[in-house]
């Protein structure tokens, strides 16, 4: 019983967030071109000896957040804003099952996005080398982090203001990130940087799926945002 | 044994007291209309009903269980609608109504739920585009998907055209017939006549008046004098032993029975201040006269109630109501 609901709502989940062109620019469309635009045109000091190798795994830190963190976040904001969410406590469909569909759907996208862009990476001649088990747990932990962090926004800030800032925040992350630039050609700001979400997952993956590198203290920020998001979420959250 | 039952509900919004020792109960296959002005308490009683809120004082039962601790194993028996959204907005009618009925075990047949509200013709269209109409009756259709055996509605009919209010009335018969309890909500007099077998009228987080279609309610028997406004109500409570209450200035409101000792007993307080007594009325009142009184936006217009002065008006007579005075 649970199940036909629960798989009912992932599939709603799902066909929204792929309805929404906003989302769509958002999650695919903005990551691709980037993703092909500083591969082609030389402009960026990515300090690898093929621009694609360093672009790719920010990328994907990218697209991860853009789902889990800005897609969840402005999509649960606005259900909030218009009683759906005070109307489905109102079913049996209670909230672990609506927030596991929820979950499931942004991991069900983040597929999506994963199949694209490391496809068009590739195309781009990217070579991976490393463990593709560790970086899908970096992924993993990533989602939480960032669902945590969206789903905060959500149930605090009225609709409009989520969506503001949830774009603001993109944008930002998406500059001190280590999504196009290095994390070293920072300065300052990189240590302010690193213990942000988006930066120890881009680390994690640029180890994982690229130089090999130490990405330590990215794997201990990332558990720790981890943990601390949907805690935050959890105990700040307005259902309506 | 009620299916709804409320029991000197209170219910606080910090300081402000939205419910306040609110009683009233339904049957099975009874349609119940609370109806008050706007800020009356109408909301708050139901989504409390409805296990949003918790009680601060008093009691609810739902189905013999208590909504805001019992509030999951109550959802698959209790229909709601809303006073607005709650609806996906890019979402179809269609898609809607399949992905509540996958919430219910045993829901309505989607298909079956779509021609009986109507909206066959709008269902691969979004709620945000369809009519207020089409997404009251559609709110009303996953009401219902469930086959709860309890439905809250609040203002089911504000905002809907003639099309939606004929389909909130054939639905709220239909679930009636079918021995479901239904609690409306609503501001409209003239629609809550239609709808409901019994009205409870509340103002203030309190009812005020309640009882069936056309009846005297038995509760209110009253007394009212004018006098100049202002009147130290404080100190005549005391007097008199009970709540007296200012309403329009210079009208004054005793609510309990207008035994002889209590007239005589006001007069003696009036007489003592040097207070000329304007007008005093006795009797009961009609529901209709009651709800009228309390959204009257106007202090002078006379009103309807049986008066000792002026035993009827023609006015109340005109409405062929059943008065017994």
């Amino acid at each position: 019983m649970k199940h036909r609901a629960l798989r009912a709502q992932v599939g709603a989940e799902t066909r929204m967030t792929l309805q929404r062109g906003e989302t769509l620019l958002v999650t695919l469309g903005i990551p691709v071109v980037l993703l092909i635009f500083f591969t082609l045109v030389p402009v960026l000091p990515t300090g690898t000896r093929h621009r694609v190798d360093f672009l790719a795994p920010g990328i994907l830190a990218l697209a991860v957040m853009s789902t889990a963190m800005v897609s969840l976040g402005i999509a649960t904001a606005f259900e909030r804003s218009y009683g759906v969410l005070k109307r489905l406590g109102a079913t049996p469909l209670g909230r672990p099952v609506l927030l596991t569909a929820k979950i499931v759907s942004v991991i069900l996208v983040e597929i999506t996005q994963v199949v694209v862009l490391v496809g068009v990476a590739l195309a781009l001649g990217w070579r991976p080398h490393a463990s593709a088990g560790l970086a899908v747990i970096a992924v993993l932990l990533a989602t939480v982090a960032f669902a945590g962090v969206g789903l905060a926004m959500a149930g605090a800030l009225r609709a409009e203001v989520t969506l503001a800032v949830a774009n603001g925040v993109y944008v930002i992350l998406l500059l001190i990130g280590g999504v196009i630039f290095p994390l070293h050609e920072l300065g300052g700001l990189a240590r302010f940087a690193r213990l942000l979400p988006t930066a120890a997952l881009s680390d994690a993956l640029h180890a994982t799926l690229g130089s090999g590198s130490n990405a330590t203290e990215g794997w201990v920020v990332l558990a720790l945002w981890a943990v601390a998001a949907p805690v935050v979420a959890a105990v700040t959250f307005k259902w309506e | 044994m009620p299916a709804v039952e409320v029991d000197r509900l209170v219910v606080r919004y910090g300081n402000l007291v939205a419910v306040d020792g609110l009683s009233f109960d339904a049957d099975p296959g009874e349609v119940v209309a609370l109806l008050g002005p706007n800020g009356a308490g109408k909301t708050t009683t139901v989504e409390t009903l409805e296990g949003f809120r918790r009680a601060d004082g008093g009691s609810v039962r739902v189905l013999d269980l208590d909504p805001w601790s019992d509030h999951t194993r109550l959802t698959a028996r209790v229909g709601v609608l809303l006073q607005r959204g709650g609806i996906y907005p890019i979402m179809n009618t269609e898609r809607a109504v399949r992905l509540f009925a996958a919430y219910y075990e045993n829901p309505l047949p989607a298909d079956e739920l779509i021609d009986l509200v109507g909206l066959r013709s709008v269902a691969r269209t979004p709620y945000k585009r369809l009519s207020g109409g089409e997404q009251q009756r559609l709110a009303l259709a996953l009401a219902i998907i469930g086959r709860p055996r309890v439905v809250f509605l609040d203002e089911p009919t504000a905002g809907v055209d003639p099309a939606g209010r004929i389909a909130v009335r054939n639905i709220v018969a239909g679930l009636r017939n079918d021995g479901v309890c239904v609690i409306i909500t609503s501001h409209e007099l003239d629609e809550v006549q239609r709808l409901a077998d019994r009205v409870v009228i509340i103002d203030h987080g309190r009812v005020v008046a309640a009882g069936r279609q056309g009846e005297i309610q038995g509760g209110s028997e009253e007394l009212r004098f004018a006098a100049q406004p202002g009147l130290e109500t404080g100190e005549l409570s005391v007097r008199l032993g009970t709540h007296v209450s200012e309403g329009p200035p210079g009208e004054y409101l005793i609510p309990v029975p207008p035994v002889p000792a209590l007239v005589a007993e006001l007069t003696a307080w009036l007489a003592e201040h040097d207070l000329q007594l304007g007008d005093l009325r006795a009797g009961r009142q009609r529901l209709e006269d009651v709800f009228l009184r309390l959204t009257a936006p106007v202090v002078d217009e006379p009103t309807d109630e049986v008066s000792a002065l002026a035993p009827s008006s023609s006015k109340q007579q005109g409405r062929g109501g059943t008065a017994r005075r």
